[in-house]
C-alpha cells in the first residue's frame, strides 16, 4: 500500500492585536443624538473617515432593526462602525459588526482640525519648582523638563518627558524623555541618587562611580549607554 | 489667639511623647497656658510620661464622639497649674477618630488656651495625619541618623500638603528638633552630623537635646524631664528650645561630650 504523502499544512497562526478606537454612545433620542453628531462633524469634517470607531449601546434599548438603520445612518456620515459594545449577540445578525467586549479606557486628545498651512512650532514647556522635593512626593510631567530649585530627598521621583535641572543634591530617582526623548539630559549639583533613566535605559546607584559622588554631574545617553560625567 | 503646634517625626522612638512633655511644662513654667493632646489612639504614653495614668477617666475618642464633655476629659498636671491634658484612649484605635470631630475639639481648645500641642503617633496613618490637620506650627523630631532623617523628609512632604493651612495655599511654621544627639558617636563619626541632617532637610533648628540617662529617669517617674531634673543638659536644651520657640534668639549650643572629674585623674595619673 503506497502511503499517500499528504500536503502538511501549516495551521494558521493567530496573533492578537490592540487597537485604540473611538467609542460613539448613543442616547435616546436617537434622532437627536445623531443632530449633535452632525454638528461635531461639521466642526471637522472629515475627521471620522477611516478612523475606527465603536458604537456603545449599552445606554439604549434597540431592537435589531433599530440598530440596522443606525449602522446605515452612520455609514451615511461616512462613518464605519468597526464593533458594538453592550449588546446582546442576539441582537446582531450576521453582516453587522461583530460585538466587542473588554475595552479599556484610554485618553484620546481632542486633536483640532490639521491645518497644514500654519507651521506651529513646538512649545516646550517646563515645570518649575522652588523649594526643595521631599521624600515620597512624585512629581509627573511628561510634556517636557522639570527644574528644581533645592534638593530631591532620598525616596522622592521625577519623571519628566524633558531634561530634568536640579540646583541641588539628587538623592532621589529621576527618570528623563519618558516619552521616547533620548536627547533628554539629567543635571544636578550633587549627584547622590538612588536610580537615573533616561528613555527607558536606567542606572542604578550601586553603579555610580565613587569618584563622580558629591559633585556636580551630568547624565546623557551616548546609544544605548548611560554615561553620566561631571559638570565643571 | 491660640497656636497649634504638632510634634511629629514619622519614626517611632525618637522622642516624640518626651518632647511633647518638655516642651508642654516648659511653656507652663513660662507662663503659657497649654494643653497638650495625644493622638496616639491606642498605644498612650503621653499620660505616663505627665505621671496623669491613675486620673484618666475620659479620654480623646469620647470627646470626639460626645460622650463627655472636654471640661471632663482635661486632666490638671499637679505640679504646673497652667499645665493640661487630654489623654487618648487605651482600649480603641485611630479608626475611632474623625476628621470633623477632631476639628471640632481642637477648636473648643483654641478657645480657651494660648497654646494646644499635638503629640502625633509614629507612621503616616490616620493618626499622624489627623494629628497635623489642623497645626499651625510643627516640631519634627529626628535623630541624627540616615532612617530618622529620611522619615522625618517624608513628615515635612506631608505638613505641605495634608494640613488644613497647606490646603489653603498658606505654610505650616516648621522647626526640626534634633534629639538623643550623642557628642562622643559624632565626634567619631558615627552619627550625621548636624549641618548634615539640616542640609537634606532644609528647615530651620530648633533645639539639639542631648542623649541622657535624665530623660528614661524622668520618664520612669511620670514627671517631665525640665521638671525633674531642671539643672539638666537634657531640660535645659528643652528650656532653651521652647524659648526659641516663644521667638526668643539664643545661640544654639552643640551639647559637648561631658568628662567627668575621674575620667580627668585617671587621664593625669596615666600621663
Amino acid at each position: 500500500m503506497d502511503a499517500i504523502a499528504e500536503p502538511v499544512t501549516q495551521p494558521v497562526r493567530l496573533r492578537g492585536r490592540s487597537y485604540l478606537a473611538f467609542v460613539f454612545t448613543p442616547v435616546v433620542p436617537i434622532v437627536g443624538w445623531l443632530a449633535d453628531l452632525d454638528a461635531t462633524v461639521a466642526r471637522s469634517p472629515g475627521f471620522f473617515i477611516g478612523k475606527p470607531v465603536v458604537l456603545d449601546l449599552s445606554a439604549v434599548e434597540l431592537s435589531r432593526s433599530a440598530i440596522a438603520h443606525l449602522i446605515v445612518s452612520l455609514e451615511k456620515k461616512n462613518i464605519r462602525i468597526l464593533g458594538i459594545e453592550g449588546v446582546d449577540q442576539s441582537l446582531l445578525s450576521p453582516t453587522m459588526p461583530p460585538v466587542l467586549s473588554g475595552g479599556r479606557v484610554c485618553e484620546i486628545a481632542q486633536a483640532a482640525p490639521e491645518r497644514p498651512e500654519v507651521e506651529v512650532r513646538p512649545q516646550v514647556a517646563s515645570l518649575l519648582l522652588d523649594s526643595p522635593v521631599r521624600s515620597g512626593q512624585s512629581v509627573v510631567f511628561p510634556d517636557g523638563d522639570i527644574t528644581v530649585l533645592g534638593s530631591v530627598g532620598s525616596g522622592a521621583e521625577l519623571v519628566a518627558g524633558g531634561s530634568i535641572h536640579v540646583y541641588g543634591a539628587l538623592r532621589g530617582r529621576a527618570m528623563a524623555g519618558v516619552n521616547g526623548n533620548p536627547h533628554a539630559r539629567i543635571f544636578c549639583q550633587r549627584i547622590e541618587a538612588e536610580l537615573l533613566a533616561i528613555d527607558g535605559y536606567y542606572q542604578t546607584a550601586e553603579e555610580l562611580d565613587q569618584t563622580l559622588r558629591n559633585r556636580p554631574a551630568q547624565a546623557w545617553l551616548d546609544g544605548g549607554v548611560m554615561r553620566i560625567t561631571p559638570l565643571t | 489667639m491660640a497656636k497649634v503646634l504638632v510634634v511629629t517625626s514619622g519614626k517611632g522612638g525618637v522622642g516624640k511623647t518626651t518632647s511633647t512633655a518638655a516642651i508642654g511644662a516648659a511653656l507652663a513654667q513660662c507662663g503659657q497656658k497649654v494643653v497638650v493632646v495625644d493622638f496616639d489612639v491606642g498605644l498612650r504614653n503621653l499620660d505616663l510620661v505627665l505621671g496623669a495614668e491613675r486620673r484618666v477617666v475620659f479620654d480623646l475618642i469620647n470627646v470626639v464622639q460626645g460622650v463627655a464633655k472636654l471640661s471632663q476629659a482635661l486632666i490638671r498636671d499637679k505640679r504646673l497649674e497652667n499645665l493640661w491634658l487630654l489623654p487618648a484612649s487605651q482600649t480603641r484605635d485611630k479608626d475611632a477618630l474623625t476628621e470633623e470631630g477632631v476639628g471640632r475639639v481642637i477648636g473648643e481648645l483654641r478657645e480657651s488656651f494660648d497654646w494646644v500641642i499635638c503629640d502625633s503617633p509614629a507612621g503616616i496613618e490616620r493618626g499622624a495625619t489627623l494629628a497635623m490637620r489642623y497645626a499651625d506650627e510643627a516640631v519634627i523630631v529626628t535623630n541624627p541618623e540616615v532612617s530618622s532623617v529620611r522619615d522625618s523628609d517624608r513628615i515635612i512632604g506631608m505638613l505641605d500638603s495634608k494640613t488644613v493651612k497647606a490646603e489653603k495655599g498658606e505654610r505650616v511654621t516648621k522647626h526640626i528638633l534634633i534629639t538623643r544627639f550623642d557628642a562622643a558617636r559624632a565626634a567619631r563619626g558615627e552619627m550625621l552630623a548636624i549641618d548634615d541632617v539640616l542640609e537634606i532637610l532644609a528647615t530651620p533648628l530648633l533645639g539639639i537635646i542631648p542623649e541622657s540617662q535624665d530623660v528614661l529617669r524622668a520618664s520612669n517617674v511620670g514627671c517631665p524631664v525640665v521638671i525633674n531634673g531642671p539643672s539638666t543638659t537634657a531640660a535645659r536644651a528643652y528650656l532653651e528650645a521652647t524659648k526659641r520657640l516663644l521667638g526668643e534668639t539664643i545661640t544654639m549650643k552643640v551639647p559637648a561630650e561631658r568628662k567627668g572629674l575621674m575620667k580627668l585623674l585617671l587621664r593625669r595619673r596615666a600621663a
